[in-house]
C-alpha cells in the first residue's frame, strides 16, 4: 500500500515541476511577442494550429517527435548512468549513414529488410557511442569532450562519403533519395496521415519507450547503471564494475541516438544532406531534461516539442512572430527545468500551508 | 540565574515524522547545558531551529528573556548564537587567520594584522593555543575545531553550541576540549553540548535536556544523577555497557595479510610491510590514531586500492588482485568508513541500498530480471531487524534518514549477510549506547558463529571491549599484537603514538 502511495506523491511532484516549467516557458514566450509588437493570443494559436490543425500535421508532428524522442532516450540513459551524451548528433549521423547504405544498396524481402535496415542504424550509433565509453573507462576522457569530437569526425565523414558513394542525381550537396519501399514510409501511413512525413519510425520510438523503462526499473543491468550513476563511490565498493557499466551506458545510449539517426534519414526525410550537424541532437537534451529522464517524461516532452517544431513555420507565415521564438520558448522551459528544484520547494511551501490552514480551520 | 536561551514548546515535523515535539529547552547564563538523546531524537533538528537552519512549525524561542525570530544563520549570529558543526567548515589552503576573518573581513583593504592581533589575544584567554599564521591543511583535527571555536569568539558569540564535537578528536584532545569548555563558562560563556557520549556530558556539563523520540523526557542535574540512568532515559530501557562475551572459539586464519605494502594517495608507502592475520571465531582490533594507514590498510583488504607488493588471502584464497565482487562472494563483508560516499546511494530507496551487493544473483533476480517484491521484503526485514527508522519506510531514500539510521543501515545490510570475514571500521561511529550496545552484540554474536571479524575504531573503549586481539597500529606498521587482559588503555594508547611496550621508539 505504502509502495502505491510513494509512487504517486514521487509521480505528480516531478510532472508539477515539468509542467511549471512549461507553462513559465509559453509565459515568457508570451511577453517576447508581446514585445516586439505582436499578439500572443494568435501567436499561440498559430503555433499551436501548425501542430495539430488537421491530420497531416499531426503526422507531422507525430514524426518530428519521432526523432527527439530517440535522442531523449538516449540523453537520459546516459543521464541515468552520471554521463552526459552530448554527441547525440554524431550518433544520428553515422546511424543514419548506415541506414541510408542499407536502403540504397541492400534488397531484400520487406521483413526482412526492416530488419537489416534498423540493426544498421542501431549498430551504427552503438559504434559512435562505445567509443567515448570505452575512451571513458579506460583513460579516464571526459565523455563530453569525446563525444564532441566524435560529432566533427561523424560530420566530416559524411561530408566527404555521400558525395563519393550516394550522390544523387542532381545535387552535390546530397545523397540520393532512398525509393518509398526501401525506407520507413508506409503507404498505409502516409494515407492514414494524408500525406504526412509520419512513418514506421514512430512505433521504434514507442518500442524503444518501453524498453528503456523496463531496463531501468526492472533489470539488474538497469540497477547497476543507476548505482553507477547515483554513487560511483558506493557502486564501486558494492562490487559493480563501474568501467564496464559506463561503457554498456554509451553503448545503448548511442543505439538509441542511432535509432534517431535511422528515423530522420530514412522515414523523414529520405536523403542525407552534407554539411549539416541535426540539430535534434541538441534538442534531445531538453527532452531529456524536461522529462526529468523519465522515459514516459520524455514520451510526453518529446510531443510537446514536437508540437513546437513542426508548428513554428506555420506561425511565421500566419503572422510576424519569427520562428526563433520557439525556439526562445524551448530555450526558457530548459531553464525552468534546470531550477525545477526551486519549484519543488514552492509547491511544497503552498501545499503545507494549506493543509496548516486546513487543520486550523478544524 | 537568568534564561539565556528559551526554546518553549517547539514542535517541527517533516514528511513522515515528527522531529520536534512540544520540546522545551531552557539554558541558563553561564552554565554548560547538554542535549542527550539517541540518533534521530530530535536534537540536530532542535538546534538547526535555534540557529536558523529550519523555522520551528510551533512554538517560541526567547534570547535572554526577548521573543526573537531567527530566519537564517546570520540572525542567530547576530544574536550571539555561534555553532561548531560537526563537520567543519573551513577553506584548507587558507591561514587560520584568513578562515576567521572570512565574511568579516570588514572594509576594502585586509587587517591581517590586528585581526591575527585579537586571535592571538582570545586564543590565549580560553586557552586555545592557536597559531593564527598556520594553514588549515597542516594543523590537526584537534587544532582545527579550535579555529571553529575561535571564529564564534571572533564573531562576539555568548552562547556557543557545540554538535557531537569529540566524534573526531583523540583522548587526549578530548580532554583538551573539555578544558576550553571549562574555560568559556568562567569567562561568561554559555555552552549548548549536543551529544550522546555519557562521560562527557559527566564530566563538564553542568544540567542535561534529555530527548526520546522527538519528545521532552527530563531535564536532570548532572552531577546528582547517575550515568546508568540518564542512559536509560535515553533509551527508554536499563543499558548495560560492558559487553558480554564468551572466550573465543578460534578456528583456522580466514584472512591471512602477508608483508602488505599500500601507497596513498601521495603515492608514497602509507601501509609498509605489514602482516597480519584473522582467525575464524575472534574479533582482532585495529587500534591507532586516524591517519595511520588504517584506512589504506582496509581498502587494501577489501579491494577498493591496489596493492604495491605483498598478498592477501580469504579462506585460503588468494584475493590480492581479485575484484570486489569476487571477495564478496568468497564470504566478505564490510562497514565502510565514509558511509555517505561509500557506504550508500543517498538518492535511492532503502531497499535498493540493501540490496545493492547481492542484486544480480536468485533470490533477487533471475536471468537479469530483478524480483522486487523479494528486494523489499528483504530489506524489510533488516530494516525490522536493525531498527532502521525513517520516514517511510524501505521507500525513503537513504539520504533521509539521520546518521545513525543510515550507519544502522549498512552494519544491518552487511550482517545480515552473514560473511565468514567481516571488515567493521568505526562501526559505532555517531551512534547512541543503545544502537551500540546491539552492534557491538551482533559483532561479538558474527564471532561466535565462526566468523572472523577485523575491528578498526578509534575508540579504545571499543577495541578493549570488542577485541579477543589487539592490533596497534603506527606509521602503517603494527606496533605489536597483544592480549586485551594482559594490557591497558594507557599502554595501548603510549604505543599508537609510536612507542612500542618496552618504551622504545619506532622511528
Amino acid at each position: 500500500m505504502s509502495k502505491i502511495r510513494r509512487k504517486e506523491s514521487l509521480g505528480s511532484n516531478t510532472f508539477l515541476m515539468a509542467v511549471s516549467a512549461v507553462i513559465l516557458g509559453l509565459v515568457a514566450g508570451a511577453i517576447l511577442m508581446a514585445m516586439i509588437g505582436s499578439n500572443p493570443f494568435s501567436g499561440f494559436s498559430y503555433l499551436f494550429r501548425g501542430g495539430l490543425m488537421n491530420i497531416e500535421r499531426i503526422g507531422n508532428t507525430m514524426a518530428t517527435a519521432t526523432t527527439l524522442m530517440l535522442v531523449g532516450l538516449s540523453v537520459a540513459f546516459a543521464f541515468k548512468t552520471g554521463l552526459f551524451n552530448i554527441g547525440a548528433s554524431g550518433q544520428m549521423l553515422v546511424g543514419g549513414l548506415c541506414a541510408t547504405i542499407v536502403a540504397h544498396k541492400v534488397f531484400l524481402p520487406r521483413p526482412l529488410f526492416l530488419v537489416v535496415l534498423i540493426g544498421s542504424g542501431l549498430l551504427g550509433g552503438a559504434i559512435w557511442g562505445v567509443i567515448p565509453g570505452i575512451l571513458k573507462a579506460r583513460f579516464n576522457v571526459h565523455e563530453v569532450v569525446a563525444t564532441i569530437m566524435m560529432n566533427w569526425i561523424a560530420y566530416w565523414s559524411v561530408y566527404y562519403f555521400v558525395p563519393a558513394y550516394l550522390k544523387g542525381p542532381s545535387l552535390e550537396t546530397e545523397s540520393a533519395s532512398i525509393a518509398i519501399t526501401q525506407s520507413l514510409r508506409a503507404p498505409w501511413l502516409t494515407k492514414l496521415f494524408h500525406g504526412s512525413y509520419m512513418n514506421l519510425g514512430f512505433f521504434i520510438a514507442i518500442v524503444c519507450v518501453i524498453l528503456v523503462k523496463f531496463i531501468l526499473d526492472k533489470t539488474t543491468l538497469g540497477f547497476g547503471l543507476k548505482a553507477v550513476g547515483f554513487n560511483r563511490h558506493c557502486a564501486e565498493y558494492a562490487g559493480i564494475r563501474v568501467n564496464r557499466n559506463v561503457v554498456i551506458s554509451m553503448m545503448i545510449a548511442g543505439a538509441l541516438a542511432g535509432l534517431a539517426g535511422l528515423t530522420f534519414y530514412t522515414g523523414y526525410s529520405r536523403n542525407m544532406q552534407i554539411g549539416v550537424l541535426p540539430s535534434q541532437g541538441f534538442d534531445g537534451i531538453a527532452v531529456a531534461l524536461l522529462g526529468a529522464s523519465n522515459p514516459i517524461g520524455v514520451f510526453f516532452s518529446s510531443l510537446f516539442f514536437g508540437i513546437l517544431q513542426s508548428g513554428k513555420g506555420f506561425m511565421n507565415a500566419m503572422t510576424s512572430v519569427p520562428p526563433e521564438i520557439a525556439d526562445t520558448i524551448i530555450a526558457t522551459i530548459i531553464y525552468f527545468t534546470a531550477t525545477s528544484v526551486l519549484f519543488g520547494r514552492i509547491w511544497e511551501s503552498i501545499f503545507k500551508r494549506r493543509r496548516k490552514s486546513a487543520k486550523e480551520e478544524q | 540565574m537568568n534564561h539565556v536561551i528559551e526554546m518553549l514548546n517547539i514542535r517541527k515535523e517533516f514528511p513522515g515524522i515528527v522531529a520536534n515535539d512540544n520540546i522545551t529547552l531552557q539554558v541558563l547564563e553561564g552554565e554548560i547545558h547538554a542535549i542527550l538523546g539517541e540518533n534521530g531524537a530530535g536534537k540536530s533538528t532542535l538546534m538547526s531551529i535555534l540557529f536558523g537552519l529550519y523555522q520551528a512549525d510551533e512554538g517560541t524561542i526567547k534570547v535572554r528573556g526577548k521573543e526573537v525570530q531567527i530566519r537564517d544563520p546570520n540572525d542567530a549570529n547576530d544574536l550571539g548564537i555561534g555553532m561548531v558543526h560537526q563537520h567543519f567548515q573551513l577553506v584548507h589552503n587558507f591561514t587560520v587567520t584568513e578562515n576567521i576573518i572570512l565574511g568579516k573581513e570588514g572594509g576594502f583593504i585586509l587587517n591581517r594584522k590586528a585581526a591575527s592581533k585579537r586571535i592571538v589575544e582570545l586564543s590565549a584567554r580560553y586557552g586555545l593555543n592557536i597559531d593564527p599564521d598556520m594553514v588549515i591543511e597542516d594543523i590537526t583535527v584537534g587544532m582545527q575545531q579550535r579555529v571553529e571555536i575561535l571564529k564564534m569568539l571572533y564573531r562576539d558569540a555568548e552562547i556557543l553550541i557545540f554538535d557531537e564535537p569529540t566524534a573526531v578528536l583523540t583522548p587526549q584532545e578530548i580532554d583538551e576540549l573539555m578544558q576550553i569548555m571549562r574555560n568559556l563558562v568562567k569567562e561568561g560563556k554559555s555552552v549548548i553540548l549536543i551529544t550522546h557520549k555519557l562521560a562527557e556530558i559527566k564530566a563538564v556539563a553542568d544540567r542535561c535536556t534529555i530527548i526520546r523520540r522527538g519528545k521532552l523526557i527530563d531535564v536532570v542535574d548532572v552531577a546528582k544523577t547517575p550515568v546508568a540512568q540518564m542512559a536509560a532515559m535515553m533509551v527508554g530501557r536499563p543499558v548495560s555497557f560492558k559487553v558480554e562475551k564468551k572466550p573465543a572459539q578460534v578456528g583456522r586464519v580466514i584472512l591471512d595479510i602477508h608483508d602488505l605494502t599500500v601507497l596513498g594517495n601521495k603515492k608514497v608507502p602509507a601501509v609498509k610491510d605489514l602482516s597480519l592475520f584473522v582467525r575464524s571465531g575472534e574479533i582482532v582490533g585495529i587500534a591507532g590514531v586516524d591517519g595511520n594507514g588504517q584506512s589504506e590498510l582496509i581498502e587494501a583488504i577489501t579491494g577498493l586500492r591496489p596493492i604495491e607488493s605483498g598478498a592477501v588471502s580469504l579462506d585460503g584464497n588468494d584475493i590480492t588482485n581479485a575484484p570486489i565482487r569476487t571477495r564478496n562472494e568468497i564470504g566478505m563483508g564490510h562497514i565502510p568508513e565514509d558511509r555517505q560516499r561509500r557506504g550508500l546511494v543517498l538518492t535511492s530507496a532503502v531497499y535498493n541500498n540493501v540490496a545493492i551487493k547481492e542484486y544480480y544473483h536468485p533470490p533477487f533476480s533471475k536471468r537479469g530480471l530483478l524480483n522486487i517484491e523479494y528486494l523489499q521484503e528483504y530489506a524489510q526485514t533488516v530494516v525490522d531487524q536493525f531498527d532502521v527508522r525513517s520516514g517511510e519506510g524501505i521507500f525513503s531514500n537513504a539520504g533521509k534518514l539521520s546518521g545513525g539510521n543510515q550507519q544502522k543501515l549498512i552494519v544491518g545490510r552487511e550482517m545480515v549477510a552473514n560473511p565468514q570475514l567481516l571488515i567493521a571500521v568505526q562501526p559505532t561511529r555517531g551512534l547512541d549506547v543503545g544502537a551500540i550496545e546491539y552492534i557491538h552484540s551482533q559483532l561479538v554474536a558474527h564471532r561466535d558463529k565462526g566468523h572472523a571479524v577485523l575491528l578498526v575504531s578509534f575508540e579504545l573503549d571499543e577495541i578493549f571491549n570488542l577485541s579477543d586481539r589487539i592490533a596497534v597500529m603506527h606509521s602503517g606498521k603494527i606496533m605489536d599484537v597483544v592480549l586485551p587482559n594482559e594490557t591497558n588503555e594507557a599502554t595501548v594508547g603510549l604505543m599508537m603514538t609510536g612507542i612500542d611496550a618496552k618504551g622504545a621508539g619506532n622511528e
